[in-house]
């Protein structure tokens, strides 16, 4: 150490950026994880949809929309079909709810449904053949997407339907103001062109021939039966079953009804067969149902459409005798408990025909002599997780067996036989799936979001849509289905958005490019935590640290 | 105002970055290969909202001067944090001198750039509200009037907390520190509201001023681009929420931030010339409590006896609210 | 050309030919005439390339020449007393960082009470803020130290006072020779600072020291002093062959019988007293010295020229066999005597010298040639205190008038 010939500032001046020798990371007491989390929305899909996957590529605008259609129909074959007639609880269950309005998915699912059929998108062929042979009674969404997922898996498919055509109660129960036959017709054949051979007309009545034929078997013959309720009722008295004159309608042969229509019940198909009414002709049409609007189990917007094409409800109220065209029906009041009981008041309502919708039932005859197959409340009794019936090789999926009887469900259970007919297949176990950790709303930093309310579909003009069958709600464009889908929070799962790349303080978070996502440097993060914080979508936890 | 909020995208421009961005509206700060100009290895406490500022701030400056920036920088945490002997965290070449001086210092090196004929090369000055408010006030007043060619950057924390909490005039009315305990009658730093640099700045008539928070990047960055882009004295005040010193968790800075400006705490303006030019409206309403729960400065606040000063609190919000329209009303 | 010339004016056309970069002014008595004259000279452009900045304190001026000197450029300022005093934490810091910024320091009393007339006490409160002081005795030197004082700054990387008596020498007006610009352009090297802000190589200049390396950076600034003394000496002779006059050096020798100013002349002999000082009381000893000689006093007069560094070395080399001083000092250090004698006397420690401190000239009070002499004399017959006040006073202090207070009383 002598001389001036070394810099003055030795000692007190430093080269740049030397401060990288100082690793800070050991001061960390937690530590952030990015983490994928299951979307409220998902987990509310009876399909098992990965909406938040799709509507992230239905961001990125019409180069993503085939991408976004195709991971799509990786659950369920029925995009346009479903975009139309879904009660959508993704939508009830959609955290954007909490910050302004939720995500419209069904309207988006409906634009990609829509814009496949119109660009021809095949689904994809299947990868292998296994050579073996599966049989699926009915083809209802149970049925048909059981057929495309066992297809999809290699294995040949026929599809028997008892009807004239292919569909079930999608075809039948489904008024075409709600779903064109076309688009549903569309959707069917491309099944079938993946290898699904339907047969229609063609009943199975004999169990046991069938697993002679084939390897295994999957019940989903559905619920088209209708329940009866037991009315006093004169012989002048016209009573139909709701179902029937939606089938009637959906077969092209629509019955009379009359001026004036009452529609006993309080479900969907209630409501289908109250606005089939009003454009069958009829004037009035009048909902009886023994609830409350609350205990109704109509979907909301069921109702409303109801409502708004002039249906009217009469709460509480049953129908007790039928003579000619009067109704008597009696006013309700609910018990402490939530149920209905007669209160002996009485008024008349006048009806040239009442329709009954209290429910449906499945068609069981080919069961009646198959003792190891267990039917009880109606349904066929299943192994909750295989949906295998008492009989080997037998599976049974939708409204045949227990469950909600929505078509998302039954296209979600038609996906879990088929995987669990697979396995039968392979004999093999389908392996426990890990509990979802979703992704709630508490989580998210909604702050970050831009303000941009809902999409609603166009909506008929009321006066236009009780004239006739045209469909009622209209599609989004793709402008407003990118909109719609760039709505979506994406709950749970990194988008990229930077925040903790460009909001960590130790500058400790590397961006590994697009789609890459990032990387934190553990060198340098001190666990302030601020990345987890900041994160929009709630996709990184910070964890403590364990030394 | 400032902030660019595209509709069509899920988080707009009010995130870093977003993979739908298109490249102008892409921030600095989202950038895989930014200068990171105060680099990792740095010594500031967990969440500190000075060290994410300054980064901020210095990372826009290098880009707009086209990497040719210095940086003078006075004593405070921002200096110790970032020059500890031999280690530096910081890519500019940059000087500290002492506490009181970093105007001046950029003054000089102003002028020397002047002489040698290198006006290409821009000149930042950056201190803490001590370091500007205070002591270095004179020095600050003098780099402003005399309108030489130094953008200054304060980062207020609103108090002396590299010597452990001690009360600033820029601490605010109620707050606990070391030297304003939460005993007394009137606890926490005295009624008041500390010295408003801004205005001060303003005053001076230089060609620009400007606030901000670590809250919103890209209204941080946009104000920094403008500073760069005109030539004299500039003036940049951004609020950096300290979790050491106001007693708040290390995660919240960015969040304490947020509720400085969505309250009406935090006024964030544009001024030319001595003129408010711009005023960035608040953008969902939060009331002051949600900015003054959280930290442990103003505990007091929500114990009895403490409504007086809450209510100053909420008075202090309803006439920056009034004063600068921050809720649009008059526009 | 010899021309006839205010001091400051002298100082500033100087230091404009040593063409800094940068000049940072603000007023102070008695520094303001050089400021002032710069001023002009920015504005006529015989002062070109270069900033001339207003500042708003001592303070910022320093600050400013921080910078600027940081930043590559060859920096001045001027300032006296109050002012060094408000910029001393800047002061200090400047040589820290090693910047060789040059400064005038027009030398003036402290406060209080506020006084704003000649001694030493503004540059001595700050003997230790790591600057060069470089003391001069008349302004000819004054005008030709700061030549030499920025070659030495900027060698060295050490900051440089240049320290010139308030209006005995500021405000005085003599016949000078100034150094040409050309001379001047061809003795003094450009400023090439061997660490600069840079864009292209980025430093980060002014870090924080631990416990662990403070020691050793002080030491190493301490070697670096130490080399100082012999670059000073080289600036110093080479001024010297160049201009054929002196300026600066370490100790300013004079002939033991004209007492004119002579590099060459010896040391003195052991009977001797020698009469040590600076700045410009060395003048008023050369012309009252001679009579001395003449009463057969023995006397020889040695100027310190640096301050800082202290030049024991040459110091002790100039007394040669004498081993008895008087200091004629100009600050004091309360309690004790004489700035300057406390570092004649560790200079001289062990060699067994007798020491006076005489204590002089404070807040401008005129040191007599016959007071002086009054002083030797007293020496010579053994009768001269270790400290002594020159002319003090014996009535004390006037006291005020009677006042408004009293009157109410």
């Amino acid at each position: 150490m002598t001389g001036h010939d070394a810099p003055p500032t030795h000692g007190l001046s430093t080269g740049p950026a030397t401060s990288l020798a100082y690793h800070t990371g050991t001061w960390r007491t937690e530590r952030p994880v990015y983490v994928e989390l299951s979307p409220p929305c998902s987990l509310a899909c009876p399909s098992g949809e990965d909406i938040r996957g799709w509507l992230g590529s239905t961001q990125e605008g019409a180069p993503g929309f085939e991408a976004a259609w195709r991971r799509l129909v990786s659950a369920n074959p029925f995009p346009a079909v479903m975009g139309r007639i879904c009660y959508h609880p993704c939508q009830a269950s959609c955290n954007r709810g909490e910050l302004d309005e939720e995500v419209g998915i069904n309207a988006v699912e409906r634009f990609l449904g829509d814009t496949a059929l119109a660009e021809g998108w095949e689904l994809p062929a299947p990868t292998t053949e296994t050579g073996r042979r599966v049989l699926v009674v009915g083809s209802g969404p149970a049925g048909l997407s059981a057929a495309y997922q066992l297809r999809m898996l290699g294995h040949s498919v026929l599809v028997r339907e008892a009807a004239g055509e292919p569909g079930g109660m999608m075809r039948y129960g489904i008024p075409a103001y709600r779903l064109p036959r076309e688009v549903l017709a569309q959707e069917i054949s491309r099944i079938e062109r993946t290898g699904v051979v339907i047969e229609c007309e063609a009943p199975v009545t004999d169990l046991d021939a069938a697993q002679r034929e084939f390897d295994a078997v999957v019940l989903t013959m559905g619920a088209g039966v209708a329940h009866h309720v037991d009315i006093p009722a004169g012989a002048a008295s016209k009573i139909v079953d709701a179902i029937d004159v939606l089938r009637d309608v959906a077969s092209g042969r629509p019955p009379l009804v009359g001026r004036r229509v009452a529609v006993y019940g309080g479900g969907n198909t209630a409501m289908d067969a109250a606005r089939t009414a009003r454009r069958l002709g009829a004037q009035d049409a009048v909902v009886v149902y023994r609830r409350t609007q609350e205990q109704m189990p109509a979907h909301p917007t069921e109702l409303q459409d109801a409502i708004g094409e002039g249906v009217r409800v009469q709460w509480l109220s049953t129908i007790s005798q039928v003579e000619g065209q009067t109704l008597t029906i009696e006013r309700m009041e609910l018990d402490e408990e939530g149920r209905p009981h007669g209160t002996g008041e009485f008024e008349e309502l006048d009806a040239d025909t009442v329709m009954l919708a209290v429910g449906q039932d499945a068609d069981l005859t080919l069961l009646e002599n198959v003792p190891d197959i267990h039917v009880s409340d109606g349904v066929v009794q299943v192994d909750p997780t295989t949906l295998m019936t008492g009989r080997d090789g037998v599976f049974a999926a939708g409204d045949v067996s227990p469950g909600s009887r929505t078509a998302t469900y039954a296209i979600g259970r038609g996906a879990r036989a088929a995987k669990a007919v697979d396995a039968y297949l392979a004999a093999r176990v389908i392996p426990a799936e890990p509990a979802p950790r979703e992704a709630t709303y508490d989580r998210m930093t909604s702050w970050y979001y831009s303000d941009a309310p809902k999409q609603h579909r166009g909506e008929l003009e009321a006066a236009r849509r009780v004239t006739g069958f045209e469909e009622v709600l209209t599609g989004l464009d793709a402008e407003h289905a990118v909109f719609e889908a760039r709505r979506c929070m994406s709950c749970g799962s990194c988008f990229e958005c930077d925040n903790c790349f460009g909001m960590c303080p130790d500058d400790a978070i590397r961006k590994l490019g697009p789609g890459m996502r990032y990387e934190i440097d553990y060198d340098y993060c001190k666990g302030c935590g601020i990345c987890a914080e900041e994160c929009p979508c709630g996709a990184i936890d910070m964890i403590p640290e364990v030394k | 105002m400032t902030t660019v909020h595209i509709p069509f995208l899920q988080t707009g421009t009010l995130a870093v970055g977003g993979r739908l961005l298109e490249d102008e509206e892409r921030s600095v700060q989202s950038q895989a290969d930014r200068p990171s100009s105060l680099t990792k290895g740095h010594r500031a406490c967990q969440g500190c909202a000075e060290a994410l500022a300054a980064r901020w701030v210095m990372d826009t400056a290098v880009e707009a001067a086209d990497d040719k920036l210095i940086v003078a920088n006075a004593t405070g945490c921002l200096e110790v944090f970032s020059t500890l002997y031999p280690e530096s965290a910081w890519k500019p070449p940059w000087i500290h001198s002492v506490f009181a001086n970093a105007a001046a210092v950029a003054t000089g090196i102003a002028a020397s750039l002047h002489a040698q004929g290198r006006d290409d090369i821009r000149v930042l000055a950056q201190g803490g509200d001590g370091g500007t408010v205070d002591i270095g006030l004179a020095a600050v007043s003098g780099m402003f009037e005399r309108n030489d060619d130094v953008l200054y950057v304060c980062y207020d924390n609103q108090g002396y907390m590299n010597t452990g909490v001690q009360r600033s005039s820029a601490t605010p009315t109620s707050a606990r520190t070391a030297t304003t305990p939460a005993v007394g009658c009137q606890p926490g730093a005295p009624v008041g509201q500390g010295k408003s640099m801004p205005k001060i700045a303003m005053a001076h008539e230089i060609p620009y001023v400007a606030t901000a928070t670590v809250a919103d990047l890209r209204d941080l960055e946009h104000k920094v681009r403008t500073a760069m882009s005109i030539h004299g004295a500039r003036y940049l005040h951004v609020l950096v929420p300290c979790p050491l010193g106001w007693g708040a968790s290390s995660a919240e800075s960015i969040r304490l931030s947020r509720a400085a400006v969505q309250s009406g705490i935090f006024p964030v303006i544009e001024s030319r010339a001595g003129e408010l030019t711009d005023v960035q409206p608040i953008r969902q309403r939060m009331d002051v409590e949600e900015y003054l729960r959280p930290q442990a400065r103003f505990a007091h606040l929500f114990k009895p006896g403490g409504e007086d000063a809450l209510d100053r609190w909420r008075a202090m919000a309803e006439r920056n609210i009034r004063h600068y329209d921050l809720l649009g009303e008059r526009s | 050309m010899r021309e006839v010339l205010e001091g400051s004016q002298a100082v500033a056309r100087t230091v404009a030919r040593c063409r800094p970069g940068v000049v940072c002014a603000y007023p102070i008595s008695p520094q303001t005439h050089i400021v002032e004259a710069l001023s002009v000279m920015a504005r006529t452009g015989e002062l070109a390339d270069c900033e001339y900045v207003n500042v708003e304190s001592e303070f910022s001026a320093m600050s400013v020449a921080i910078g600027a000197s940081a930043a590559g450029s060859r920096a001045y300022t001027a300032t006296a007393s109050q002012g060094l005093l408000y910029m001393s934490e800047a002061v200090f810091n400047a040589a820290g960082m090693g910047l060789p910024i040059v400064m005038t320091v027009a030398n003036r009393a402290i406060g209080a009470p506020i006084n704003i007339w000649n001694d030493h006490s503004d540059a001595m409160a700050l003997r230790d803020s790591g600057w060069l002081q470089l003391y001069a005795a008349d302004n000819q030197e004054a005008a030709d130290l700061h030549v030499t004082a920025f070659a030495i700054a900027e060698e060295l990387e050490i900051p440089a006072m240049v320290c010139m008596d308030g209006f005995v020498l500021t405000h005085a007006t003599d016949v000078l020779e100034l150094p040409t610009q050309e001379q001047i352009d061809a003795f003094l090297p450009g400023y090439e600072p061997k660490q600069v802000l840079d864009v292209l190589h980025p430093t980060t200049i002014g870090t924080m020291a631990g416990p662990e390396s403070f020691t050793e950076t002080k030491y190493l600034q301490h070697l670096r002093f130490l080399d100082a003394a012999d670059v000073i000496q080289r600036w110093s002779d080479r001024f010297h062959d160049t201009f054929g006059r002196e300026a600066g050096g370490l100790v300013a020798r004079y002939d033991a019988h004209t007492f004119d100013r002579d590099r060459e002349a010896p040391g003195a002999n052991a009977e001797d007293i020698v009469v040590v000082a600076m700045g410009s009381v060395l003048g008023t000893l050369q012309a009252a010295l001679p009579e001395l000689r003449a009463e057969g006093i023995p006397v020889r007069l040695l100027g310190v020229s640096s301050f800082r560094p202290f030049p024991g070395g040459a110091l002790r080399d100039a007394l040669g066999d004498s081993r008895h001083v008087v200091v004629i000092d100009r600050a004091l250090e309360l309690g004790s005597g004489g700035v300057l004698t406390g570092c004649v006397g560790r200079a001289l420690a062990g060699t067994r010298s007798r020491i006076h401190s005489v204590v002089a000239g404070l807040g401008g009070r005129p040191i007599l040639e016959e007071s002086l002499r009054d002083v030797i004399r007293r020496a010579h017959s053994r009768d001269l205190p270790t400290l002594e006040f020159m002319d003090l006073k014996a009535g004390g202090i006037p006291r005020p008038p009677v006042g408004a207070t009293e009157v109410a009383r």
